[in-house]
């Protein structure tokens, strides 16, 4: 053969020798060193999941009655791409669905919108879930309509009808405790991506709803349990092929609330009519918050928010309408937890500590004059008069502001008056802090507010804020005003030149302001109990718990929740007994006194404390009316307020009364422990008890109705 | 043609078929070589047990899950005996009616057009339509044809030391051209590309001047790239030859194909998920894994281990392919032989290069591997037709 025909069979075996080596090491390649990758895109590929949601857990109140329970409701739900997909987006569907649901076809479309899209409402209205889940838009909806849904498949095409298990709110005695219990929400794209690339199969899914606010939210890992997940291998076509795996459901915990049905009741009933008779004044009485805690352990027996609303609403997805009069009564939060408020004379406990805790005499007796000067500025003595020389003690019954002013003068020059500089001592904010305020509570529920504590340290903070925006609007001299209004603007611009200059300087005026509540400080009624509570207990400051203990749907204990201490009040022994001695006086001989009238404080003392809290603008007074009882023995802790409610005594003080009437079965001059709300008189000790079929065994007697109030006015 | 029917070698005249009494050598089993036909009914029986493993799924559900495995075998039979057949040719006789078995096969590659008989596949119009259900791709023996033909042509002078003539090399040319354009016209791009391959194999080999080899490969390199320039080629055949560059960007039929070959393959590691048990195989979600796809079987089920050993037993085949080429007697035997293992070299790397991600997705068949008679059966002619040079370059020695 040719030299040159063996060479060329030379190359060409080469060449084949060198495709083939490269076949193997692409081989290597894709198999060794990125077999796990590929792996993984099989597993994906050919594995569905079906998911069956957990049953979520109950929510009980303290003695085992069902606060939040399941129920069957038919919900109609719309696909989004199967409707797109119609002529003209679905229209004609919407419209039909709309005349056979009663409801108008705007109240349908506008909740079919994503969230952020053109045209579309604000959250939670528009749609805040996944592009692939439906779209609930009626609940509750009657077998009939939901057949003819179902049956005229062509005419409500992407349109669903079907049995979902939902949430049921209505508690037992007509329970509202809507801020309380939350509600529940489709999950979030954020809430998808927040988890990260998780593979447990109790991860969010996106067509899981979720807890958005109340317990509901914060106890959402406990109640939702583990779906049921079975894992199917399929082909390409979709046609199962196999089991791969199964994991069975896991029904969610229940939480015992520490939340009495009964008594929850009583309270929101009592808020109600502190607001009417606010309103029976002439006053507004627009919001107000009542708060009853066990002050032996911070649980929060009874919490109720005005206005509300029925959280039932959310079930099936909320409309326009009804969001907007939500939004417009301001009734989603809670006024509880989330409002703040300036405190008033009920804030007088914390400067009366202060004195006590610097070394002032409490048995002392101070003048209260009915003003006081401070170069031109007037402090006027708002709720009492001139009552000359008097004790601490009555002081606090009658609420004497300018014995106040005069001890706050003296802690404020001590600390160095004028002269003193950001470190100084402020003993009033100190102590504020020390009962809780201006600190969240720590309850457990999301969004509660902190509040602010009036003192050296807020001043030199919010001078700091808002320096820039004094110092500049120093130098320009407010051009706008001044055209129309030059003094104005000649007022405006000297108070921000000072501003400017040592607006972080904590003044005589700001001591005195915030000696009685007033000024920058607000706390929430929630701070407000858990303060008296401390006062109550010998100076402990709990965290407030609204969840005692969490069971599992087979009444097994998870885990009881235990009191938390937030802080122990850093006070004189003899101080904590003065304000134990002296509040009693206010509810016998003081501005606490004429609600009380008739009730048998000889044998159930209640040391209060009354408020008429000043708000800026033409604002009338909140109305606030803290206490605890019984004073020589402390249980429980009220705090009621009522914004433009007027005094606290004439306002809320009744309300409080008959909250007390009912937690000690006081009917006239007789207390019977067996006429309490609570059963047995207290709180219930043991858990309650869940049968194997997942029903709590709830006390004897009717749950329906309304409590009627011994003496209800 | 006349010249054909001529015998070029007078020691060629004297050899007929292998087992007539008074030839030299030591009779037709004994001269065999027998380490090309043991790798290739191994890789016959591999291909087997990939092919009722990837047919098993699809067939689920039927009466017969067994039927297509049945099928295959029937087909592996007749194709073993055409082999036997082949290796049994008489080396003249087959020279002599090379222009029959060229001149019958063209015609076959023309029945596709036939309207009713042809039948259009994956978009090649490349297989014809047979009773009792069956189907035939001629191209399949055209390959064996232009090899055979080629060979033919390029050997015509019987100084073996001299290089053909331009005009040999121009009819060899027009000899491989014209079956090749109309498989282009098929739209059997994969059958185009290895004709080629083999076309400029046997060309090379037969020693024809450099210039005309370097001008030929030039010519070929360059008329892809003006067809592919000039638009002549049709979008989606550009597609399906440039997704396997960037199969993200493609969401085609041919991205998804390359897409999930590769997940297959990938997910297989070391030693496979064993077999019967890749999800990927048996989940059906890679399409033609039986036939041109089959690789992703083997890659899943066996993996690197298993998937190397059918690579192996590929590579000893073609080894021996290319020791009968380097070993023949005679230059028609080397032509025939060298375009035996050119075809089957190239027509292996495509297939499972393009499994792999390396290579454009065309519509050609695993040799002896995939389902799918025709090509089954030329393989097993071309191994036989294999053992044919290397019976008569044993008895040539003795």
């Amino acid at each position: 053969m040719s030299e040159r025909s063996n060479l060329r069979l030379i190359v060409l075996g080469i060449l084949i020798f060198s495709l083939f080596v490269t076949l193997i090491a692409r081989l290597f390649y894709l198999q060794v060193m990125e077999g796990d990758e590929y792996r993984a895109a099989a597993v994906n590929n050919s594995v569905r999941e079906v998911v069956e949601p957990a049953v979520r857990g109950l929510i009980l109140d303290q003695a085992g009655r069902p606060l939040v329970s399941n129920r069957t409701s038919i919900v109609v739900t719309i696909e989004r791409q199967k409707l797109n997909r119609q002529d003209e987006k679905g229209d004609l569907v919407i419209k039909r669905l709309a005349k056979i649901l009663g409801i108008t076809p705007e109240s349908i479309s506008e909740r079919l919108l994503p969230c952020g899209t053109e045209g579309a409402p604000k959250p939670p209205i528009c749609w805040n879930g996944s592009t692939y889940q439906a779209v609930p838009v009626a609940s509750d909806v009657d077998p009939q309509t939901a057949l003819t849904i179902m049956e005229k498949r062509s005419e409500f095409a992407g349109v669903t009808a079907k049995l979902t298990a939902v949430r049921e709110y209505s508690g037992p005695f007509d329970v509202n405790a809507a801020h309380i219990l939350g509600y529940l929400g489709p999950v979030t794209e954020e809430q998808i991506a927040d988890q990260g690339q998780s593979d447990a199969y109790d991860r969010l899914r996106r067509t899981d709803t979720i807890g958005r606010s109340g317990l509901e939210n914060f106890y959402d890992s406990q109640l939702r349990g583990k779906p049921s997940v079975t894992t199917l291998e399929v082909d390409t076509s979709g046609q199962v092929t196999g089991t791969v795996d199964q994991k069975p459901a896991v029904s969610g915990n229940y939480l015992v609330s520490t939340i009495d049905a009964k008594l929850q009741s009583v309270v929101e009933k009592q808020l109600v009519a502190a607001v009417q008779r606010a309103q029976g004044q002439g006053y507004p009485g627009d919001s107000g918050a009542a708060v009853v805690v066990d002050v032996r352990n911070g649980q929060v027996l009874a919490m109720a928010s005005y206005p509300t609303y029925d959280p039932g609403i959310w079930v099936g997805g909320v409309s326009q309408k009804q969001y907007k009069s939500l939004v417009k009564s301001d009734s989603l939060s809670s006024n509880a937890t989330q409002g703040l408020f300036a405190p008033g004379s009920t804030y007088k406990v914390v400067s009366t500590a202060a004195a006590g805790k610097e070394g002032y005499s409490l048995y002392s007796d101070y003048q209260c004059p009915k003003q006081v000067k401070l170069g031109t500025q007037i402090f006027r003595n708002y709720e009492s008069s001139a009552y000359g020389r008097i004790s601490l003690a009555r002081a606090l019954e009658v609420s004497c502001n300018t014995v106040f002013y005069g001890l706050a003068d003296r802690m404020w020059e001590a600390a160095g008056g004028n002269d003193a500089t950001r470190d100084s001592a402020d003993p009033i904010a100190d102590t504020a802090s020390m009962f809780g305020f201006g600190t969240r509570t720590g309850i457990d529920l999301p969004g509660e507010s902190a509040g602010r504590v009036s003192g050296r340290a807020f001043k030199v903070q919010n001078w700091e804020a808002k320096r820039d925006t004094w110092c500049e609007n120093a130098i320009t001299g407010y051009p706008e005003t001044r055209k129309t209004d030059p003094k104005l603007a000649e007022y405006y611009t000297a108070l921000d030149k000072e501003n400017c200059a040592d607006g972080f300087r904590w003044r005589e005026g700001d001591a005195l302001n915030a000696a009685i509540g007033q000024g920058d400080t607000t706390v929430t009624p929630l701070q407000m109990a858990m303060a008296y509570a401390a006062i109550a207990n010998g100076g402990t400051v709990y965290e407030p718990k609204l969840v005692k203990a969490i069971m599992g749907a087979d009444g097994s204990v998870i885990e009881r929740i235990a009191p938390t201490v937030k802080s122990e009040l850093d006070l004189p022994k003899s101080t904590i007994k003065f304000l134990q001695n002296s509040l009693p006086g206010v509810t016998t001989d003081g501005s606490g006194e004429s609600p009380f009238i008739g009730f048998p404080l000889n044998q159930i003392p209640v040391a209060s404390k009354t408020g008429s809290a000043q708000v800026t603008g033409d604002k009338i007074s909140t109305s606030w009316f803290a206490s605890y009882a019984p004073a020589n023995k402390p249980r429980y802790a009220i705090v009621m307020m009522v914004t433009q409610g007027g005094t606290g005594s004439k306002t809320s003080g009744p309300s409080v009364r008959k909250i007390y009437e009912e937690l000690f079965g006081i009917n006239g001059s007789t207390v019977n422990p067996n006429k309490s709300v609570l059963i047995g008189g207290m709180p219930s000790k043991a858990l309650p008890v869940i049968r194997p079929d997942g029903t709590p065994v709830t006390p004897k007697g009717k749950m329906s109705g309304v409590v009627t109030a011994a003496g209800t006015d | 043609m006349a010249k054909f029917y001529a015998s070029t070698r007078a020691d060629n005249s004297l050899v007929g078929a292998g087992s007539r009494a008074g030839t030299r050598g030591h009779g037709y089993w004994r001269d065999l070589d027998w380490v090309l036909l043991i790798s290739g009914l191994a890789l016959t029986v591999l291909g087997s047990i990939l092919v009722w493993s990837a047919s098993r799924a699809d067939l689920a559900s039927a009466s017969d899950p067994q039927s297509y495995l049945k099928r295959h075998l029937i087909n592996v039979v007749v194709a073993i005996v055409l082999g036997y057949l082949a290796s049994r040719l008489n080396y003249r006789w087959l020279r002599a009616y090379t222009p029959i078995i060229y001149g019958v096969s063209f015609f076959l590659l023309l029945l596709p057009f036939v309207p009713g008989i042809g039948v259009t596949v994956a978009g090649a119009r490349a297989w014809i339509d047979l009773p009792g259900g069956l189907t035939l791709q001629p191209s399949e023996f055209m390959k064996i044809a232009v090899i055979l033909m080629m060979a033919a042509l390029l050997s015509e002078r019987k100084d073996i030391e001299t290089e053909p003539s331009g005009r040999d090399f121009l009819i060899a040319l027009a000899a491989a051209a014209l079956p090749i354009a109309v498989i282009l016209v098929q739209n059997d791009t994969g059958t185009v590309l290895i004709l080629g391959t083999v076309a400029i194999s046997v060309i090379a080999v037969a020693g024809v001047r450099s210039r005309w080899l370097v001008g030929l490969i030039g010519g070929a390199v360059f008329s892809i790239l003006l067809a592919i320039q000039l638009g002549l080629l049709k979008e989606y055949q550009v597609a399906r030859l440039t997704s396997f560059i960037s199969p993200e960007l493609d969401t085609g039929a041919s991205a998804y194909n390359a897409n999930q070959a590769r997940i297959a393959i990938g997910g297989g590691g070391w030693f496979g998920t064993g077999l019967f048990e890749g999800p990927q195989t048996q989940g059906k979600f890679v399409p033609v894994n039986e036939s041109d796809f089959i690789f992703t079987v083997s890659g899943e089920e066996l993996g690197f281990l298993g998937s190397v050993l059918l690579i192996l037993l590929l590579s000893v085949l073609l080894w021996r392919a290319a020791m009968i080429a380097w070993k023949a007697d005679d230059k028609y035997g080397r032509l025939v032989a060298t375009g035996v293992l050119a075809w089957l070299a190239f027509q292996t790397f495509e297939n499972i290069g393009m499994t792999l991600g390396i290579m454009p997705i065309t519509g050609i068949p695993l040799p002896l591997i995939s389902a799918g008679g025709t090509s089954m059966m030329a393989v097993w002619i071309a191994i036989g037709l294999l053992q044919t040079v290397r019976l008569h370059e044993v008895r040539a020695e003795i």
